[in-house]
């Protein structure tokens, strides 16, 4: 009997087709972004929506127009750090307009379209959903890429949820591995979380840009930052305390 | 995929895809030398699967629309997430009236979906130089296109 690649009339499902023309969608709508940075940790509570959304609004306002997308699908926080409100996103033109936050950062998160309160949820048989409930997730994150009309940036943050999934997905939907920003607390418990995600994100080929180190100053005892820097070649481009001001951030916009 | 009809060494050709709206599909294939029709029916857990992933099983019928699997998957969207009547098909000359049946039955699609779904219906009758989507218009475009729960 033969087999698939026996038979030469075309699959009309076209399946491997459409998924190329997905990517491609993603590649054209990201065409007027000059960078995309993924920011993220091996570990949960480090702070990478907090730390995410200060960076892109000093990055604004050192006139570097940026947008900021919240991958955390179930645990979307980036609207509200960002002083978003719920207006309804327009979709003018084929493309949704992403909302804008405070100093001008545009945005796109699931907390915008989600009812309040509400979680994540999915229409489909629930009986099942571990089987096909990943790849919907990766599917929005996908849609949000291609879905939004980005325009013109100079950088779109992503801000990754907790642990490595998200970001494997990310590789697969761009094609080529994003830039990397590590965050981190500084115990020792978040340095060998961090380290795990920083070696997946090397082994996949993306460039790590450097390493922020949160919530300094307090009981969180450790180097965890200046660990990771040395084993990885990478700078800490900034440490925030509890209470941080405004100029911390617009110095770590200057270095990124 | 593609199917093989063992006896004839033949290629079977896709039929058509049928969403009877219980979560389940059924897509049927003919072979182009004996004419023996076979029928690939997927479980609901297959049919979503599949969905998931944004694409169609026998091809895509209309352009993905915005959002387009966030809009029709989320069980818990907000009604007033997207503007509506922007993206929604309303727009210049040939654009086709709604019948009062039509309109009555899309409103009571979740306001999450509506912008995106009348879009899809209203294109539909453009393309086909229908100047009023009435239900039976809905109906007739929602099997030929496969529009799940649409």
């Amino acid at each position: 009997m033969r087999t698939y690649h026996d038979l030469t009339d075309p699959d009309r499902s076209g399946l491997a087709q459409q998924i190329g023309a997905q990517r491609q969608r993603v590649a054209e709508r990201l065409a007027g972004v000059g960078r995309i940075v993924a920011v993220m940790s091996g570990k949960g509570g480090v702070g990478k929506s907090y730390v995410t959304a200060h960076l892109a609004r000093a990055l604004v306002r050192a006139g570097k127009p940026t947008g900021v997308l919240d991958a955390d699908l179930n645990g979307p926080t980036i609207p509200r750090l960002l002083g978003v409100d719920h207006s309804p996103l327009p979709i003018p033109q084929g493309a949704v307009e992403p909302a804008t936050g405070a100093d001008g950062v545009k945005c796109i998160s699931m907390a915008l379209l989600l009812e309040d309160g509400a979680p994540l949820a999915f229409k489909g048989p629930s009986a099942e959903s571990f089987v096909w409930r990943g790849a919907m997730e990766a599917t929005a994150l996908r849609e949000f890429l291609g879905d939004v009309e980005w325009g013109t940036l100079d950088t779109l943050l992503l801000d990754l949820p907790p642990g490595m999934q998200r970001y494997v997905e990310l590789c697969d939907i761009l094609g080529t591995p994003p830039a990397v920003l590590t965050v981190t607390i500084p115990t020792p418990e978040s340095r060998d979380a961090v380290r795990r995600a920083m070696r997946a994100a090397v082994d996949r080929g993306s460039a790590l840009l450097g390493i922020v180190e949160n919530m300094v100053g307090g009981e969180l005892k450790g180097s965890a930052a200046d660990e990771l820097a040395q084993e990885f070649g990478t700078p800490v481009i900034g440490r925030v305390p509890f209470h941080p001001s405004v100029t911390i951030w617009d110095q770590m916009a200057a270095t990124l | 995929m593609k199917f093989l009809c063992v006896e004839c060494d033949q290629q079977m050709a896709f039929g058509e895809r049928q969403l009877p709206g219980d979560g389940t599909l059924a897509a049927t294939f003919k072979c182009p030398q004996c004419g023996r029709v076979v029928a690939m029916l997927t479980n609901p857990m297959e049919t979503q699967l599949v969905s998931s992933l944004g694409v169609e099983i026998g091809g895509r019928t209309v352009p993905e629309q915005p959002l387009q699997t966030i809009r029709s998957a989320v069980a818990t969207g907000r009604e007033d997430a997207f503007e509506e009547g922007t993206g929604d098909g309303g727009r210049g000359k040939g654009t086709p009236a709604w019948s009062s049946d039509a309109q009555e039955r899309l409103s009571r699609v979740p306001n999450f979906v509506r912008g995106m779904v009348k879009r899809i219906y209203a294109d539909y009758a453009k393309e086909r130089g229908i100047t009023e989507i009435t239900p039976t218009v809905m109906d007739t475009a929602r099997s030929e296109l496969g529009l799940e729960g649409m």
